[in-house]
């Protein structure tokens, strides 16, 4: 509803001339835009309070000398390097794992979306009710699980690999919904029906035609799933060993053992790496939305 | 540009669906190489179900059989089949250009990159794209990428050409326009071409031949001019055009008797039999009052619709009756009149619906 | 019969497309394989796994007094989450669809970031707000009264449970106000319908399929959060903290596969029935 003054119907009206009495008061009503009521004013004001304020709390206790006497003992960055120093690798490894999650969902959950997406079969809608039940139990239970048929196997135990396969898991679910989805569109049916009456095999029209269609819903996906890889914890803290720590793990670590200006310089830096891939996926869905609707 | 037409065959098509319902009856067509036939009927008649099995997009049920030419072509997959498909919402490839488009089915037969220009550089100049090669689809007015659509289906030469509603994204106006370019267009390059339309004047305008479906089966098969003049069955009258329909009693039908507020009317012998009668509008003679012979009537309503003008005229005894007079005709909306109708101009409707 | 002309769709199932079938089956087979190894299988061995120690240790959640109690605190806290998050959600999500101010986009996607934290980081903004250094404390000492701490009790578990079931309830209500239809509205006040009318026949059956959905993402979400229980090591116990402690302390695997089955079964429960009712969005995937 963001028709201006001078666009909108309501001015259009007016200029006809003098309108019957009701006709002009309900022209006046809904043209004028109602000022927020201020019940509704309270409660948007403190509810953002309450939830900015923590964040810019956390980042600035990571960057005073002594959190006990505030901003007063002025800023540093030695915090930020300690935790560097001491957990720096895990920063690593959850962006690696991050990255890793994406390419294996990407490999396993693109042609399984096609293939959910044009199944006529039954089979394919209990598949998907399946798939989706990582995320419908609580993380926990799904680590439990796999510590239950796997644990035994040290090798796999005490490698990546195991939180790896934690976090497909888990994000295979997105990956293949967010495509699937737009692959039913009509449009990428047609195309898809297009491309085969100008005798294109399936390679040349699924790599060709129909992955370039829904590129918008892949990266949209792609970043879903780094950002839910790089925030997961449920799963991982059941999952991890000491010498495989990710992110959030350290995060609990040093929440629990160290200084408050360890903890909050360690949360900066999760800040810092998860607000852009936020933003951007917050940027890609708008631009979805515009382009293609819901 | 040659042509590379055939004829298509089809023998006892018939499509169920997985649920059970009848998309087509068991059905059969030809279309002649060249020719440019319609499917024409309303919404769920079953003419996209068999544009799509001419296609290959959906397999008939055992012991259909279709044809292009001589090669059975009932279990090719579409990929195999030769044909060129034009879609409803045109289904250009979003990311690729207007060229990149139209020689798509060129690149994948592996054309030599110079044919390919050729043959794009030849059908650009046939639908009148000049300029506009290197834009993407959604840079395009709606017209530009039906041209788009049609130049893109043609290029690699198919055997047969499927129109899917090629016309209904458009707005009337550019309707009308476009319509009449596709029609010479299709002329020009003299391909058999199968075209599923809902618009009967789209498929009068397009196509030598029209097929009316109705609920899965065609009912009738002709050129316009028959199918509106003799048509075979109601359904066809009544989808072609308006008609009005008069009712009589059994034993009217029988002795072949007509009657219209009081006065007798004669009517062909073929009508014999028939309870309903029907009349076409533009049929109905509206001249004074009291001319000798003439069924009396009033005018309860008059439209002017530019070219013509509609009235409604009320009899005794019957339901009023749609007239369509000429533009200047002095019937004024009250008046008295009487209605006079060459006794050919009646038409059977034998069926019991 | 109008269907029959729609349906389109690529591969038809006639008898003989089974070329087409193949072809489906070799794009999901990936995908299938690593779930059936990795969940389904382990899965099945841990709904296998309480029936070692008795049938009964399935029903350990009712049967025992102490897991019933983490049970339903569990719930309960669940419940006033979900019902909190639900209106100040929809306060929020209408304040934030029907007025613009500038930063309004900026604001909205501040307040949606924590979607994507860990419950741990949620666990220390609440001891930073209510811990013994915490902002609430410096203020109370400050003011001249001794240091409130709020952070490591049921309040705490409270706010911190809020604090990340509200970005889902904002993100979701904004969207669904903005989709509101602004005619139904016009009709209404057309009609003589003042600002509760508006809201109570207009505004909520528009926003009920989204309050179930938030609805029961909210609650489910609740009812498996870890990470925040845990950073905050609270009295107040909750199940997945229960599971927890049964896994790693007392490494009794048979009660926790239970504990974990009940939980998960609650959980699945509420998307179901949320999405029987509300239609797919509810599942949040």
């Amino acid at each position: 509803m963001r028709t201006t003054q001078k666009n909108s119907p309501h001015a259009a009206l007016a200029a006809q001339g003098p309108l019957p009495l009701e006709g002009a008061a309900f022209c006046l009503g809904a043209a004028r835009r109602p000022k927020m009521p201020p019940l509704m004013w309270l409660v948007t004001a403190t509810v953002t309070v309450f939830m900015l304020a923590p964040m810019l709390l956390s980042v600035l206790a990571g960057l005073v000398q002594n959190y006990g006497q505030g901003m007063a003992s002025g800023l540093t960055t030695r915090w930020l390097a300690e935790v560097w120093a001491g957990y720096g690798n895990t920063v690593l490894m959850s962006l690696l794992l991050a990255c890793a999650c994406v390419a294996m969902t990407l490999v396993l959950g693109v042609p399984c979306a096609y293939a959910l997406a044009r199944s006529r079969s039954p089979w394919a809608r209990h598949f998907e009710e399946l798939l989706t039940l990582p995320v419908a139990i609580p993380g926990l239970a799904s680590a439990l699980a796999l510590l239950l048929a796997y644990g035994s196997v040290a090798a796999f135990r005490q490698s990546f690999a195991f939180i790896l396969v934690g976090h497909v898991v888990f994000t295979l679910p997105f990956m293949v919904r967010m495509v699937g989805s737009a692959l039913r569109r009509q449009e990428l049916v047609a195309l898809e029906e297009a491309a085969r009456s100008l005798g294109a095999s399936f390679t040349q029209r699924f790599l060709g035609v129909l992955v370039p269609a829904v590129l918008p819903a892949i990266v949209a996906a792609c970043l879903m799933v780094f950002t839910l890889s790089m925030g997961e914890f449920n799963l991982t803290w059941m999952l991890h060993t000491p010498l495989t720590r990710t992110l959030p793990v350290g995060l609990a670590d040093s929440y629990a053992s160290m200084r408050i200006e360890v903890g909050s310089a360690y949360t900066l830096i999760f800040l810092i790496v998860i607000l852009p891939v936020m933003w951007l996926l917050q940027a890609l869905g708008h631009f979805i939305e515009k382009h293609y609707g819901k | 540009m040659e042509s590379n037409s055939v004829a298509i065959d089809i023998r006892q098509c018939a499509k169920t669906y997985a649920d059970g319902t009848r998309g087509l009856q068991a059905t059969d067509l030809r279309v002649e190489p060249g020719e440019v036939l319609a499917l024409l009927g309303p919404s769920g008649c079953g003419k996209t179900t068999l544009l799509r099995i001419i296609a290959g997009l959906e397999t008939p049920d055992a012991g259909s059989r279709i044809a292009f030419g001589d090669t059975d072509v009932t279990r090719v997959p579409i990929e195999k089949r030769q044909v060129g498909m034009m879609f409803q919402h045109y289904a250009l490839f979003p990311q690729m250009s207007v060229q990149a488009n139209i020689a798509y089915g060129l690149r994948i037969r592996g054309v030599s990159e110079q044919e390919q220009r050729r043959v794009v550089g030849e059908l650009v100049d046939l639908v009148r794209l000049n300029g506009l090669e290197h834009k993407r689809p959604a840079e395009l007015s709606g017209g530009q990428r039906q041209r788009v659509a049609l130049a893109r289906a043609v290029a690699s030469r198919p055997r047969v050409l499927l129109l899917d509603e090629p016309l209904t994204a458009l707005d009337a106006k550019l309707k009308e326009t476009l319509r009449d370019e596709l029609a010479q267009l299709l002329r020009q390059l003299r391909i058999t071409a199968v075209h599923v339309t809902h618009d009967q004047q789209e498929a009068m305008a397009i196509a030598d031949r029209m097929a009316v479906m109705q609920a899965g089966r065609i009912l009738q098969v002709g050129d316009g001019e028959s199918l509106y003049r003799r048509p075979a069955h109601p359904f066809v009258a009544t989808f072609l055009g308006r008609v009005n329909q008069v009712e009589r009693s059994e034993d009217d039908a029988r002795s072949n008797r007509l009657a219209l507020a009081g006065m007798e009317l004669a009517c062909p012998a073929e009508c014999t039999g028939a309870a309903r009668l029907l009349l076409r509008p533009e049929d109905i003679e509206v001249c004074a009052a009291g001319t000798p012979g003439a069924v009396p009537a009033s005018v309860a309503r008059r439209v002017f619709l530019g070219d013509r003008l509609q009235l409604t005229l009320e009899l005794a005894g019957h339901t009023p009756l749609m007239a369509d007079v000429a533009r200047d005709h002095a019937a004024q909306s009250g008046d008295r009149v009487a209605l006079r109708i060459a006794p050919h101009q009646w038409m059977p409707n034998h069926a019991h619906a | 019969m109008s269907q029959a002309d729609c349906i389109v769709g690529i591969p038809s199932q006639a008898p003989g497309d089974w070329r087409a079938r193949a072809l489906l089956l070799a794009c999901s087979a990936p995908a299938v394989a690593f779930f059936a190894a990795f969940w389904l299988l382990p899965a099945g061995l841990l709904l296998a796994l309480p029936a070692r120690e008795g049938w009964r240790t399935y029903f350990a959640t009712l049967t025992d007094a102490l897991y019933l109690q983490s049970l339903l605190q569990t719930l309960a806290l669940s419940l006033a989450v979900t019902l909190a998050t639900l209106l100040i959600g929809a306060v929020m999500g209408i304040a934030l669809a029907r007025h613009r101010f500038t930063g309004r986009g900026l604001l909205l996607s501040l307040l949606t970031l924590p979607l994507s934290f860990p419950g741990v980081i949620i666990g220390f903004f609440i001891i930073l707000l209510g811990g013994r250094q915490g902002t609430l404390a410096d203020l109370s000492v400050a003011l001249g009264g001794e240091r409130i701490t709020f952070a490591y009790g049921l309040l705490g578990l409270f706010l911190g449970y809020l604090y990340f079931s509200l970005p889902r309830a904002i993100a979701s209500y904004t969207a669904a106000a903005e989709a509101l239809d602004p005619h139904l509205e016009e009709a209404a006040r057309s009609l003589g319908g003042n600002g509760w009318r508006v809201a109570r026949d207009v505004w909520w059956p528009q926003l009920l399929p989204t309050t179930l959905a938030c609805g029961a993402i909210v609650f489910a979400t609740s009812v498996g959060a870890f990470g925040t229980a845990f950073t905050l090591s609270s009295k107040f116990e909750v199940l997945p903290i229960t599971i927890y402690n049964e896994f790693t302390n007392y490494a009794n695997f048979a009660l926790a596969a239970s504990l974990s089955i009940s939980l998960g079964l609650i959980t699945w429960l509420v998307l179901w029935l949320s999405r029987r009712w509300a239609g797919p969005a509810a599942t949040g995937v």
